[in-house]
């Protein structure tokens, strides 16, 4: 906090989401495109996130959602759950061929691959190098629509449908890849109040839906784990929790678990922040609906954009070193020791009064220059207490 | 202001679940100062297998830490039983825990193998019926 407004140490921001969920005055606001963005293009792809089909009530039939979003002016459906099988089958064979890399942690989530980038270096190497389902949809959505209509690329507009602004950011500055194939990036909150009525509207559905259980399932947290197909693995959700398993994992807590799933939100993609639905209740929902579903109905194909070899991240995840405090290790070590200086003048409480979350927060921004000792209230009120009690012993009344 | 980070901590008794804490903490302080990953999960891992032998076989200690530029010293003071057999203690899988810290999944006898694994240099001092002292190097 300065200056009466929430700062984010931008370095620092995973992209979780917290901020915006705990905010009761909604002061931080997730960014992400207007729906207008369909008018930027000439013909223009919905790519549905699985947890979509969680916000709706006594849905039977993910056609109804996919012809709904076609009403609503997308010219076609791809369903990233339909990629997400496709990423299952994938991981299931690297799993298998890497051993050495065991316990894989997935990385479908993007603000958890961020958190092991500035958190846990040691953690890079056991990130699965896939790309996530969404990039892979986009791939083939924009062939499809190539193959369909002649039109050149970039007049085509791949727009994912999200459930979280995590996936804004990783478009923007794409992990594992060197550009990202979607165009535009929409809230399924927003999408949600114009589906529902064209949903009402819809007799007999196009036949639309790619993905079965597996693929829809990765929704929710667990979803991606139990596509693999193995009993061996920890799926973990919300963003607290993922820490403490990462730092676990770290100091080598587990024995032989083959794979991890990390989601950064509570229940999964359906406790995204751009969802409507409680993350529980649209488990239950997703749960009921994928009932009747076969198990999977996609699998890398012939004529696929594609192929087992070009869905490998093509970049290296980098640590960033964002936790010191100054320049080089004899900097850093005099830093720390003015940092622990500091902390022990400061009362401890971490009431958050001066805006650090925290009295050790606070001594570090101290020592970067970003805040002084008399920010704390409670070394102010000593202060002053003192600078009053010399002014009374002045004052001969 | 000196050249190195001094650190203190007091290991409890029997308390697993806090067990863990110490070397969490040092992490938390090696990541800060910049130190390249292979060192912290070298002290990582050595300065909590450390502490967990400490809540299990000694009723807790002190643990001294002191960082400088060019290595991480670890200081693991107990005043327990002692180890009558160092050799013995050392080989991998060797243990004496007793069962109900082995049902928690502690006691596989790879604490002082991993502590050396994981360590630059190390050296036990320690005397029966008066405590052990581990001393752990590990360099920058």
């Amino acid at each position: 906090m300065r200056n009466h407004k929430a700062i984010i140490t931008k370095e620092r921001c995973i992209d979780c989401g917290e901020c915006i969920r705990i905010c009761q005055n909604h002061a931080k606001l997730p960014s992400y495109d207007p729906l207008e963005v369909i008018n930027d293009y000439d013909y223009t792809v919905a790519l549905p996130a699985p947890s979509l089909y969680g916000q709706f009530n006594n849905l039977d039939d993910v056609n109804i959602v996919l012809t709904a979003l076609k009403r609503m002016g997308f010219d076609d459906v791809y369903e990233v759950g339909a990629s997400a099988e496709v990423v299952s089958q994938l991981s299931r064979d690297y799993i298998k061929k890497h051993r050495e890399q065991w316990p894989l942690i997935s990385t479908a989530c993007p603000s958890v691959v961020r958190l092991i980038r500035v958190k846990f270096p040691n953690l890079i190497e056991h990130l699965l190098p896939i790309d996530p389902p969404v990039e892979i949809a986009a791939k083939e959505a924009r062939k499809r629509a190539v193959e369909k209509t002649g039109l050149p690329e970039d007049k085509i507009g791949i727009v994912f449908i999200s459930p979280c602004p995590s996936k804004v950011t990783s478009v923007k500055a794409p992990l594992g890849m060197e550009k990202s194939n979607i165009d535009a990036v929409c809230a399924i909150k927003d999408v949600y109040l114009k589906l529902l009525p064209l949903m009402k509207q819809i007799d007999d559905p196009e036949d639309l839906a790619m993905a079965g259980k597996i693929g829809v399932g990765w929704g929710v947290s667990g979803g991606e784990a139990g596509g693999l197909i193995t009993d061996n693995y920890l799926a973990a959700d919300g963003i607290e929790n993922v820490n403490k398993i990462l730092e676990d994992l770290e100091d080598q807590k587990f024995g032989n678990l083959e794979f991890i799933e990390l989601n950064a939100c509570n229940g999964g993609c359906v406790g995204g922040v751009l969802t409507v639905e409680n993350p529980y209740v649209a488990k239950v929902k997703m749960n009921r609906l994928k009932k009747y579903m076969p198990v999977a109905l996609k699998r890398i194909e012939s004529g696929d954009a594609i192929k087992p070899e070009n869905a490998m991240w093509t970049r290296e995840i980098e640590y960033e070193p964002v936790f010191a405090l100054g320049e080089g290790m004899k900097d850093n070590i005099h830093k720390m020791n003015m940092v622990a200086e500091i902390e022990k003048r400061l009362p401890g409480l971490d009431c958050g009064a001066c805006g650090a979350p925290t009295c050790l927060a606070l001594a570090e921004d101290i020592v970067k220059g970003e805040a002084k000792e008399l920010d704390c209230i409670h070394l102010l009120r000593e202060y002053v207490h003192r600078l009053s009690g010399e002014i009374s012993k002045l004052d001969p009344m | 202001m000196s050249d190195s980070i001094k650190l203190n901590y007091q290991i409890n008794d029997e308390d697993f679940t806090r067990a863990g804490e110490a070397s969490g903490d040092v992490k938390k302080r090696l990541r800060q100062m910049g130190c390249s990953p292979e060192v912290i999960r070298k002290v990582a891992i050595a300065m909590y297998e450390g502490e967990i032998n400490m809540v299990i076989h000694a009723d807790g200690g002190e643990i001294n830490v002191e960082i400088t530029p060019e290595d991480i010293t670890m200081v693991l003071k107990d005043k327990g039983p002692g180890i009558p057999d160092i050799e013995k203690a050392m080989q991998a899988g060797y243990s004496t825990a007793p069962d109900n810290v082995r049902a928690l999944g502690f006691g596989a006898g790879m604490g002082l193998p991993n502590m050396k694994k994981y360590s630059d240099e190390m050296h036990i001092d320690t005397v029966i019926g008066e405590g052990t002292t581990v001393t752990m190097k590990v360099y920058q």
